[in-house]
């Protein structure tokens, strides 16, 4: 044929993959490999816990090999069909996706673990598990992904599998949750999918790292601030920012405990990393015009969520607040763009991951202790469950910020960075938002575990330690302590992934190497 | 041609955007349908559109003689559909079933989740 004489080593790869660069798709293939095994075994209720903690713990160790590799190494890069890019899809790793992949895997594991007790053999039947494996597939996906429109697939297949944890167990709360959920996401992603239509029109490429090399070109004839403000807004739906954040609430409080443990611990954080790809990234430029409007949004979803979570009764309601006033804090780094800026923003996700999740499993510990979600029924716990007021303490005072618990290097960061960014006002409301979460969540902590029982302990609640929920609990808590006391690592891997979205040369080197070396 | 397709884009999307500020989830639904058309029409458009021509490469040329039509939005646009058409289906049936047990497409009635008066949380101790 002539097609032999032809040399396609300018447009295709020549050789096969390396064996190390099949690492890079492991985070994303283990868990749909486990959850296709899931499905097989779909009546053996009893193996599926354990078949899905142990490729939770293949995928950990996935995500962690990763991360190192990353950290020593530089970005790693996967093309995958052959095709070179910008035309083959490619899968490109970084510190900040390897890092962020790692953390959402180990709360995944630990959910997996809390649900053996909470999920039972009808939730199982019903496909707990392998939704809970796809989901993580798609969150793996969107963090390690390099093209833009592959993105947008990740994050409907975590949508989808969103969807199917939502409303397990179909009580009318869940319809009506999921309802507003389910619409309000989708219309999200497809404003993220009309924004990434204008993207390919402009660039004609959705290779990341092939439209950061361009943008620089395109400044003066593209539309790229219409898509810096699309994609503003798409991303901002996803992470719950203030006013697009109603979703959040009305949803988050109807799911069982480990599903709303697993969404407000993993999925805004999704949301928070897309901003930071796309406009830190590809846009760097019109993210600094806009950095006036992120800043307001970051105050005004930081403020006005603890405030919505003052309101609240119900601690399950109260913790969907607390998870947007969280993001908000993360948008004041994004506003400011600043390297100190951006690594405090990581760092916030990493703890907001970890202590999000925690807070939402000790509110499932609390209904089985003390028989109730409610403010106004709960009383008595510290007398009778003390270990339990102790996990509590140490994960209200993380979400506050106050040591020796995780929230404060973060906060630390961030009001510095916007204090030397001349913006007083946003350092002032990071900090009047932390003194508003201690008031919340030392209310609730007064009102649930401190005070005396209204009526003594419900005669519905459990008797004896809930083995699960302490043990999900304390492996969190691990985590949660060493960012406090020792934050210097953390801080390292946050810092490495702040300076790979600020000097995308890296980046963009691992996926051309050809032009690199020019 | 693309600015034809352009005004359809346009239309559709405010036809959709219209639908989706109802009180109603059928219309809502409707209106989330239309959106996903828009947007699938709108990467055809920011494609290159032209009239049939199959990338067919001579045998003596490395590439194709002419300029042929560009397959990638057509890829993207299939994945979408896909995408969309199963996300619909889910959200069709939710709608039911939330129309089914709480007895109301009204979005103004749909409250069980965050049911209206609440108490405020105790403010003593």
């Amino acid at each position: 044929m002539a097609a032999e004489s032809i040399d396609i080593s300018n447009a295709m790869l020549t050789e096969p993959t390396a064996l190390g660069d099949w690492m890079l798709v492991a985070p994303v293939g283990l868990p749909i490999l486990f959850g296709a095994v899931l499905l097989m075994v779909r009546h053996e209720t009893r193996l599926h816990a354990g078949i899905a903690i142990a490729g939770l713990l293949l995928t950990l160790g996935a995500n962690a090999a990763l991360l190192l590799q990353v950290l020593a190494d530089g970005p790693k890069v996967m093309t995958m069909g052959r095709w070179l890019p910008p035309f083959g899809i490619s899968f490109t790793a970084d510190a900040l996706g390897a890092s962020l992949a790692l953390v959402a895997t180990l709360v995944a594991s630990v959910c997996a673990l809390y649900a053996m007790k909470d999920i039972g053999a009808t939730g199982r039947r019903y496909g707990f598990y392998p939704f809970l494996m796809l989901l993580m597939a798609g969150v793996g996906g969107s963090f390690l992904t390099g093209d833009i429109f592959n993105l947008y697939v990740w994050f409907e297949v975590f949508l989808i599998s969103s969807f199917g944890l939502l409303i397990l167990g179909s009580t009318d709360r869940q319809l009506d949750g999921a309802t507003k959920y389910a619409i309000l996401n989708l219309v999200g992603t497809t404003l993220f999918l009309t924004a990434t239509a204008y993207l390919y029109g402009t660039f004609g490429t959705l290779n990341m790292a092939d439209i950061a090399r361009k943008a620089d070109a395109m400044r003066e004839t593209g539309p790229l601030m219409t898509l810096a403000v699309l994609y503003l807004l798409a991303f901002g739906m996803k992470a719950a920012a203030f006013p697009v954040n109603f979703w959040l609430p009305a949803s988050y409080h109807t799911p069982r405990i480990v599903t709303a443990a697993l969404f407000g611990g993993v999925l805004t954080k999704v949301g928070v990393y897309a901003l930071l790809r796309v406009l830190v990234m590809l846009f760097p430029v019109e993210r600094a015009e806009l950095s006036g409007v992120i800043a307001w949004v970051a105050a005004g979803t930081m403020v006005l969520g603890i405030m919505g979570a003052i309101a609240q009764s119900d601690i399950r309601r109260v913790l969907g607040f607390v998870v947007i006033s969280g993001v908000g804090v993360m948008l004041a780094g994004l506003a400011l763009g600043t390297e100190i800026g951006l690594t405090g923003t990581i760092l916030y996700a990493f703890h907001s991951v970890l202590a999000m999740t925690a807070l939402y499993l000790l509110a499932g510990v609390i209904k089985e202790l003390g028989g109730s979600y409610s403010l106004h029924e709960l009383g008595g716990l510290y007398r009778a469950y003390p270990a339990m007021g102790a996990f509590a303490l140490v994960l209200m005072l993380a979400v506050a910020g106050l040591p020796p618990a995780s929230g404060l290097w973060p906060k630390v960061l961030l009001v510095r960075a916007s204090l030397e960014a001349g913006w007083p006002w946003l350092s002032f409301a990071i900090l009047l938002t932390g003194l508003l979460t201690t008031i919340a969540l030392g209310r609730v902590y007064i009102l649930a575990i401190w005070r005396n029982g209204p009526s003594g302990v419900p005669a519905d609640a459990a008797t004896g330690a809930p083995g699960y929920g302490y043990a999900s609990m304390a492996l969190l808590c691990v985590p949660i302590i060493l960012l406090g006391i020792y934050p210097e690592p953390f801080i390292r891997v946050a810092e490495a992934a702040a300076v790979g979205l600020l000097d995308a040369s890296g980046y963009i080197g691992a996926v051309f190497p050809a032009e690199a070396v020019q | 041609m693309e600015v034809a397709l352009s005004f359809v884009v346009s239309v559709f999307f405010a036809v959709a955007i219209y639908l989706m500020l109802s009180k109603h989830i059928i219309r809502i639904l409707l209106g989330v349908s239309i959106f996903g058309n828009a947007v699938n029409l709108s990467i055809f458009t920011a494609g290159r559109l032209m009239r049939e021509v199959p990338p067919i490469i001579p045998e003596a040329l490395p590439i194709p003689e002419a300029a042929t039509a560009n397959p990638l939005p057509q890829a993207l646009v299939l994945t979408a559909i896909v995408i969309s058409f199963s996300l619909f289906a889910f959200l069709l049936v939710l709608a039911f079933r939330a129309y089914q047990e709480l007895g109301t497409d009204d979005t103004d009635g749909m409250r069980v989740a965050e049911p209206e008066g609440e108490p405020m949380p105790p403010l003593g101790y």
